[in-house]
């Protein structure tokens, strides 16, 4: 899928004659289904554990006591309900976004440069060039070229988008901009990985049977790019919706834009309140879940991997 | 004639456009590790190697770096290893619980980190686990395993079995079937895994906050430092181990390439 364009070679061609395995297999698997049996599965359950526990009688904080507390989720969905529409709001924007920007970037590189393999490796790098520099780095750098006296915010005012006394850090629009950029190689590979594959006789077919541009884009390619567009929003919108660096008052965003992540951690390692933050988690990751066996009905977790 | 010709030019405008965008913050990232600043590093003040000439002048940057970096590649090891096999397995041969591996590695990559770096922590203080390297070190492999598969599967993929069945007609036994052929030949995507691998686990920051107890790496630093200002040596350090591995990517294509035009020409 989208990694394998870090450098893993030719796109992959399956050639591989399936063998039936017998104690090899347990060798090379079991290692590391019980390491993920153990430090993936096995928290998940604790954190649905610990989402039903109720404060101690003793009144110590930190300290809770199992018993089912199911109220736990209610709790959580009406004290946190900004938070949660924040988080998929912004998730959903900053995923539209970063399609709308990757899509013509990868049709470009994986279609367009065919012709000069050494430019598309070029370009390719330099689009996965951000994850090789910090990116609490990156994304200070655009708070302070977007801060309240750069040429950006005056130009802003200048154009009367922002009222005098309003600047951009700190707004909703700061923090959908900083998600969109911090993500956006994570939905141009895929695509990539996908376009350059993309037959382009299909495309000299339709237009021979005179479709123009428009409907060969709409009847031809944007179907066929599909599983690259499936892979591409959730490896974008997951994150996004789990994310809260962007949106944290130290980078781009303010109080007003506090998202799902900043009160699971607010309340986990500032409140040592472990039910709301083990509640707000399990209904993230539930949340998710819904999304992603969507999209996984629709396209097998093969191609997923 | 006009719109045609306009038409050729949109796209390479606009894919330089967006690759200024996607550069821009870099820049100014590398800029800002030669301003002359002493404490805050938001305004220019001129340039200066001050920063790269004495970069541990800042002792805690330092030792945040080599906390990331011993944590980065002990668990590069550790997800190489795991993940290696399991891409072997899946790719190679055919068995019952497949579907099961497939969805369990696919899950830790669905799954925001947050709720992975909440889990944990929450795991380890009950069973009474004190944060710091080790749960650290837990943490990267758990993630890190799913990126080293989905790498390493592509290369198994591209990988022509008939290979290994020669070396078994020539009397190699299977030990020396995966040594002598296998290995190698998968080498390549081994080693990109490993570096993919590495540069998670060195610029993760939310699994690693929520389980490093009182261990700062480079991440953390940066986030804890950026509520007063982020001195130059942290973009130094960033600045430096991104030319490093803009370096390495650039060696391996071009190797790739020379590589593909010696075997084109004979």
């Amino acid at each position: 899928m989208a990694f394998a364009a870090f450098g893993g070679g030719a796109p992959a061609k399956d050639n591989s004659t399936k063998r039936k395995g017998g104690p090899i297999v347990l060798v090379l698997i079991l290692p590391g289904l019980i390491y993920l049996g153990l430090f993936f599965m096995t928290p998940l359950l604790s954190l649905l554990v610990t989402a039903l526990e109720s404060p101690d009688p003793s009144g110590a904080i930190g300290a809770y006591l199992y018993d089912l507390n199911f109220g736990n989720f209610a709790t959580v969905v009406t004290q946190y309900m900004p938070q949660i529409i924040r988080s998929f709001g912004y998730a959903f924007a900053a995923t539209v976004f970063a399609l709308a920007i990757s899509y013509p970037l990868a049709y470009f590189i994986g279609v367009k440069l065919r012709g000069s393999p050494l430019i598309q490796r070029l370009l390719l790098t330099l689009v996965i060039a951000p994850f090789f520099i910090s990116f609490l780095l990156r994304t200070i750098a655009w708070k302070q070229l977007l801060s309240d006296n750069s040429g950006f915010v005056a130009l802003l005012h200048n154009l009367h988008i922002l009222a005098p006394t309003s600047y951009f850090i700190g707004t909703d629009a700061a923090v959908i901009f900083g998600l969109t950029y911090n993500f956006i190689p994570f939905m141009t590979l895929p695509l990539f990985t996908n376009l350059e594959r993309l037959d382009i006789r299909f495309l000299e077919a339709a237009s021979d049977l005179y479709a123009n541009p428009r409907k060969v884009f709409r009847k031809i390619t944007l179907p066929l790019s599909m599983p690259g567009i499936i892979s591409g929003t959730l490896l974008t919108f997951i994150p996004i919706a789990g994310d809260y660096v962007n949106a944290s008052r130290d980078f781009l965003g303010s109080s007003k834009t506090s998202m799902i992540g900043t009160m699971v951690e607010a309340d986990f390692l500032q409140n040592w309140n472990y039910p709301s933050a083990s509640a707000l988690s399990v209904l993230l990751m539930a949340l998710i879940l819904i999304m992603v066996t969507f999209y996984v009905r629709r396209s097998g977790t093969e191609d997923l991997l | 004639m006009k719109k045609l010709s306009f038409g050729k030019l949109a796209l390479p405008i606009y894919a330089v456009l967006a690759m200024v965008f996607l550069l821009t913050p870099i820049a100014y990232t590398i800029m800002f590790s030669f301003n002359d600043s002493t404490r805050s590093n938001t305004v220019w003040e001129g340039f200066t190697l001050r920063h790269w000439a004495q970069v541990c002048n800042r002792q805690d940057v330092c030792d945040a770096v080599t906390n990331s970096i011993v944590i980065g590649v002990i668990s590069t090891i550790f997800a190489t290893i795991l993940g290696t096999a399991l891409a072997i397995a899946l790719v190679r041969y055919s068995f019952r619980a497949r579907s099961l591996v497939s969805l369990s590695l696919f899950l830790p990559m669905a799954t925001p980190e947050v709720v992975l770096g909440a889990g944990l922590a929450g795991l380890f203080f009950n069973a009474g686990v004190g944060a710091g390297m080790t749960t650290i070190i837990i943490a990267h492999v758990m993630f890190c395993l799913s990126f080293v598969v989905v790498t390493v599967k592509a290369r198994v993929q591209t990988l022509d079995p008939t290979l290994e069945e020669a070396g078994a007609d020539l009397y190699a036994n299977p030990r020396q079937v995966f040594r002598k052929i296998t290995l190698p030949l998968l080498m390549p995507g081994i080693i990109s895994a490993a570096l993919l691998s590495f540069a998670l686990s060195f610029d993760d920051f939310i699994i690693t906050y929520f389980n490093s107890g009182s261990v700062t790496t480079f991440p953390k630093y940066i986030y804890v430092a950026a509520a007063r200002g982020v001195p130059a040596e942290a973009n130094v350090i960033a600045s430096a181990v991104f030319m490093l591995a803009i370096f390495i990517v650039l060696a391996t294509q071009i190797r790739g390439a020379i590589k593909r035009s010696k075997l084109a020409k004979s």
